[in-house]
C-alpha cells in the first residue's frame, strides 16, 4: 500500500537534490536544472495531495499544470539570460559573473 | 507487496538515481541527459496517482521541450563538449550539510503530521474534468497563465537575440 507519506518523502528527497544542485553548481545551466528538479518535486506533492486528501476536485492537478507552464516560462527566460550573459561576459560560471555593469 | 508498491519503488529509484547523476555528474551534458529519466520517473508517479493528463503534459514539456532547450544552450555556450574541470564550487560540504538538514526537517514534518484523508473519488475521466474546470471556475487562472507565457516568451526572444 503506497500512502501519501511515501510520495511526500520521495518529493522531499527530490527537492533536496535540486537544492544541492542550486547551492553547489557553478554552471548557470546546471543551476536551472536544479530548479527544474525542485519544481518537479513540488508538482509530485500537488498531485499526491489531490489524490489522497481531496479526490473529488481536480484542483491539485490544475495547480500542477499551471506550475509546469510557469516552469517552461522560467526555463525559457533563464536560458535566454544565460545566453545573454555568455555573449557579453563569455562565461556562464556564476561565480565569475561579478560585474553589475559592463 | 502489491504491484503498486513495486511500481512506486522502481519509479522512485529511477527518479532519484537520475537526480543524483544530474546533481553530481562532472560533465554537464551527462547531467542534462540524465534529466530525461528523472522526468520520466516523475511521469510514472503521475500515472500511479491517476493523473494521466498531467503525465502526458510532463512528457511533452519537461522530457521533450525543456531538456532539448537546456541541451541547446549547453551546446551554444560550452562548445559541445561540456567538459571543464570545475563544475562545482567550493561549497560542496556546506551545501551537503544544508541539503541534509533540509531533508531531515522535511522528513520529520512529513512523517509526524496527521494528513487528513479526503472523501469522494477521483473523476473517472480526469482530462475532461480538468478541461471543465479550466473553462469554468479556473478561467481567470487559465487566461492569466497564457498572458504570462506570452510575455515570458517575448522577453526570452528579446533577451537572447543578438544586438545589432
Amino acid at each position: 500500500m503506497v500512502t501519501l507519506t511515501h510520495y511526500l518523502v520521495l518529493s522531499a528527497l527530490l527537492f533536496v537534490l535540486g537544492l544541492f544542485a542550486v547551492v553547489t553548481r557553478r554552471n548557470g545551466v546546471a543551476i536551472l536544472m536544479g530548479i527544474e528538479l525542485m519544481l518537479n518535486a513540488a508538482n509530485v506533492n500537488l498531485v499526491a495531495f489531490n489524490k489522497f486528501t481531496a479526490p473529488a476536485a481536480v484542483q491539485g492537478q490544475i495547480f500542477a499544470l499551471i506550475v509546469i507552464t510557469l516552469a517552461a516560462c522560467e526555463a525559457a527566460v533563464g536560458l535566454a539570460l544565460v545566453l545573454a550573459a555568455y555573449r557579453s561576459l563569455e562565461t556562464i560560471y556564476v561565480d565569475e559573473i561579478n560585474l553589475m555593469k559592463w | 507487496m502489491s504491484g503498486e508498491t513495486v511500481a512506486f519503488y522502481v519509479l522512485a529509484v529511477i527518479t532519484l538515481g537520475a537526480g543524483v547523476i544530474v546533481v553530481t555528474s562532472p560533465n554537464i551534458v551527462h547531467s542534462a541527459v540524465a534529466l530525461i529519466p528523472a522526468f520520466l520517473g516523475v511521469t510514472g508517479l503521475y500515472i500511479l496517482l491517476n493523473a494521466e493528463f498531467v503525465a502526458v503534459i510532463q512528457v511533452l514539456i519537461y522530457a521533450g521541450a525543456i531538456t532539448v532547450l537546456i541541451l541547446f544552450v549547453i551546446m551554444l555556450t560550452e562548445g559541445g563538449t561540456g567538459l571543464r574541470v570545475h563544475q562545482r564550487n567550493e561549497q560542496g560540504v556546506v551545501g551537503a550539510a544544508v541539503a541534509g538538514a533540509m531533508a531531515a526537517l522535511l522528513y520529520a514534518v512529513v512523517t509526524r503530521t496527521a494528513w487528513g484523508t479526503g472523501t469522494g473519488t477521483l473523476p473517472a475521466y480526469t482530462p475532461g474534468a480538468i478541461g471543465q474546470s479550466f473553462l469554468g471556475p479556473n478561467l481567470l487562472v487559465f487566461e492569466g497563465t497564457s498572458i504570462v507565457l506570452l510575455v515570458s516568451l517575448i522577453g526570452a526572444i528579446i533577451i537572447a537575440r543578438k544586438e545589432d
